[in-house]
């Protein structure tokens, strides 16, 4: 019989689950079989796929086999590629460090804002500074959010207010007085000689001469930032790449309740 | 129906009046490109914004920017670029000159307005000579993304999508260009999220689709998005390089990017007058009230939002061929019967709109990363535009919400429109909606409620409105938001012969 996907002379393999050797399960334990699908920039033809094939055998597959293949342009070819993957992996190993805190879904901050805080919260956005990029303020702030996150705009318990890029310092922790604001995001994007650390201390300063710096939860993000930097410059929490306004919402409104409680 | 649309007419009348005493600086800036000024300074500012930033700064800005380089062009006898340049060195000041008689400076404008306004209707022709000697296609189009960020990749996807049978390229823009308040200049090779529009941009794309064009034998459109801060100044430098669909929308840019509204409201209105101008098809954004408001409650939001951009768009001289109303397929896949909503919703605003291209958008909001699934939510959304002749069909990725479109993503997607719209070919033909069914029922449904929104979006006025939050759920204060210190009162004296020109040969009422 021929190889690939119908073949009847399968190796012997083990067929008991054992979590020290898991694989991928097709219909049979530790059968291995995967599915993958891509593109190689040639001409379709024999040769090409061939190429697929031995790619498939780099990845680890065993008796790979070419379910589909496609010509999508002048010197680029699609594979739908099938086979068995000889690789496993050591499940009583795994040691999967806790993600700090579980985020919540919109729904849920708005309700746990309404049991827990019973007013709206005033979240205040920027990015200071001389850094011009409202990409990341926009994408937490703006009600159409980012890659299907909806941003803090559209959140009935809170109000939002977003005040773009270029903020002095000086201005932002006005409008915080002004606006008895809860919370106060800050956005820092793209930084040159580590400008964005002393724009971010100085946020600080400014708030503890004001003496609001207590009765607000500060927040910085962007994709320099980390919580252990944040923390060093005297911020509550600092958020990096990949942050939903989800994120950013469930830490506030949890640490404003646990000041709350305190 | 046709009362829903005198209302809808007369809510745009009454934001009219306040749009024709306004200028922006990026309405002036158009006028400078219009005039042929083009390239940046050392430190990359566009030399538009040079010349209108120094009027501005002598407070003159109120009687237009061409007031002042037509004078200028008197006194110096240099070409509009030439004055620019000189400005930009700091060597000129054309708010200094004394001013001569308008006639004169009219004149001396002339010329060069309508050299500069004859290569985009030699674009407008050219485009109508190669649609009329490839033949036009009757079928939906089939409307695809790129967004490397990257031109010169984005040639090399638009190229191969293409050829898989895509009619309409969109370039996507770099995230956050709408709130930039210039046009980056030249090729550019890094953006976020998507590529720059810049009239080099467009230039080299427009090249590489008629290259295409040819070989297959099929007009291929190019969009870009004249939204944002730089609405007319990208529908001038579009029609300069034969872009042929623009998404050019206010509404759009009021909700969701915060842009103020008197300063968007404004520059829609020319950079309208110039896509109908420049033959071009807009695109309104009306679909991505959906993604924020629910698509079942807000689907009669999206209903009256179309009757008012449908006037705005007639206002500025655009022909029902010209104005793609949007709309889109973003029901919960959860609800009962939500794909027969879905054809109330279509069915219906081919009825009401008949003329003119309807834009429909794909399934985003609940697309999950179960490709499988969701090129079954493409497959469902395919089916309703060909039972239901939308015109303009952006295609669904199987893959939407986890990167930017592979280019097996993009030939899968195509794959699966061109099987339905073969296979279902003539069926909305053969169909004919129950008479009292749920497909009526909604429709009418939809319908009364748009037309009680008009109603009140009557009496209160369109500005008044979005500061309610009556659209996609969004507050907006008028005077709130990005661009409003762009917005210029014209003076008594403002001086504008090329809106002039292009008004006249549009055969627009109501501009001096």
């Amino acid at each position: 019989m021929g190889g690939g996907l119908y073949s009847t002379d399968k190796k012997e393999f083990d067929k008991n689950l054992d979590l020290t050797k898991i694989k991928p399960y097709g219909d049979t334990m530790n059968d291995g079989k995967i599915q993958v699908s891509f593109t190689l920039p040639v001409e379709d033809g024999e040769k090409a796929t061939f190429a697929a094939l031995e790619l498939g055998k780099k990845m680890g597959i065993e008796e790979p086999s070419v379910a589909y293949h496609v010509s999508l342009d002048q010197g680029y070819t699609y594979f739908v590629l099938y086979g068995s993957l000889k690789h496993s992996i050591d499940y009583t190993k795994i040691k999967v460090e806790s993600v700090e805190i579980e985020a919540m879904t919109m729904e849920e901050i708005n309700n746990f804002i309404k049991t827990n805080i019973t007013r709206k919260l005033v979240v205040i956005g920027a990015t200071t500074g001389t850094d011009a990029h409202t990409v990341g303020i926009d994408a937490i702030m703006n009600r159409k959010g980012f890659a299907g996150h909806y941003g803090l705009e559209r959140y009935e318990m809170i109000d939002a207010y977003n005040l773009g890029s270029q903020v002095s310092n000086e201005t932002f922790v006005k409008k915080a007085i002004d606006l008895n604001a809860d919370v106060l995001l800050v956005s820092q994007t793209v930084t040159q000689k580590d400008i964005h650390v002393s724009n971010l201390t100085n946020l600080v300063e400014l708030l503890e001469a004001e003496e609001i710096r207590d009765n607000i939860v500060l927040i910085c993000g962007g994709p320099r930032i980390s919580n252990e930097l944040a923390k060093e410059l005297g911020y509550d929490a600092g958020f990096g790449p990949n942050t939903f306004s989800e994120n950013v919402a469930t830490y506030f409104v949890k640490e404003i309740h646990n000041r709350k409680s305190k | 129906m046709e009362r829903a649309r005198e209302i809808a007419k007369s809510i745009a009348l009454d934001t009219q009046k306040f749009i024709e005493k306004h200028s922006t600086i990026s309405i002036e800036r158009t006028i400078c490109r219009l005039l042929g000024i083009d390239g940046v300074d050392e430190f990359d500012v566009p030399l538009p914004n040079i010349v209108v930033d120094h009027v501005k700064e002598s407070g003159l800005l109120s009687n237009g920017v061409a007031l002042y380089l037509g004078n200028a062009i008197l006194h110096t006898n240099k070409s509009p670029q030439n004055i620019a340049e000189k400005i930009s060195q700091e060597q000129l000041n054309i708010t200094k000159f004394p001013l001569k008689d308008k006639r004169e400076t009219r004149e001396a404008l002339f010329s060069i307005t309508e050299k500069n306004l004859d290569i985009i209707k030699r674009n407008r022709q050219r485009r109508e000579e190669l649609i009329a000697k490839f033949g036009e296609k009757k079928e939906p189009l089939i409307y695809l993304i790129v967004a490397t960020g990257n031109i010169f990749e984005d040639i090399v996807q638009a190229q191969a999508a293409a050829r898989q049978g895509a009619d309409v390229i969109a370039v996507i823009r770099s995230t956050g260009q709408s709130l930039l308040d210039y046009v980056p200049y030249g090729a550019t090779k890094e953006g976020f999220g998507g590529t720059y529009a810049t009239q080099e941009n467009f230039r080299l794309m427009r090249a590489a689709l008629d290259k295409v064009s040819e070989e297959e034998g099929r007009y291929i459109r190019l969009t870009n998005y004249c939204s944002g801060l730089c609405m007319p100044e990208i529908a001038a430098m579009g029609a300069f390089e034969r872009v042929d669909m623009m998404l050019n929308d206010a509404l759009y840019g009021i909700l969701f990017r915060d842009i103020n509204m008197k300063r968007t409201m404004v520059d829609q209105y020319f950079s309208r007058m110039i896509n109908a101008y420049a033959g071009v098809i807009i695109n309104t954004g009306e679909d991505n009230y959906l993604t924020t408001d629910d698509a079942y409650e807000a689907a009669h939001t999206v209903l009256a939002s179309q009757f008012i951009n449908e006037q705005f768009a007639k206002l500025a001289g655009l022909n029902e061929e010209q104005i793609g109303l949007g709309h889109a397929f973003e029901m919960n896949p959860e609800l009962e019967n939500g794909f027969v909503y879905e054809l109330a919703q279509a069915q219906m605003a081919r009825e009401i709109f008949p003329d003119v291209p309807l834009k429909y958008m794909p399934p985003t909001k609940y697309m999950t990363g179960n490709i499988f699934k969701g090129h079954v939510q493409d497959t469902l959304f395919n089916m309703i535009t060909i039972l239901t002749n939308q015109r303009i069909h952006l295609l669904g990725m199987l893959t939407e919400g986890i990167h930017t479109p592979f280019m097996s993503d993009r030939a899968l997607s195509i794959e699966n429109a061109r099987y339905i719209f073969k296979s279902m070919k003539d069926l909305g033909k053969e169909i004919i909606f129950k008479e009292g069914g749920i497909i009526q029922r909604r429709a009418s449904e939809v319908l009364s409620k748009a037309y009680n929104l008009l109603t009140k979006i009557e009496k209160e006025g369109l500005f008044k409105t979005i500061e309610k939050g009556i659209f996609a759920r969004i507050k907006r204060p008028i005077d709130g938001g990005k661009g409003l210190d762009g917005v210029i009162s014209k003076s008594k004296d403002y001086f504008n012969p090329i809106l002039d020109v292009i008004s006249s040969e549009l055969k627009l009422g109501g501009e001096s």
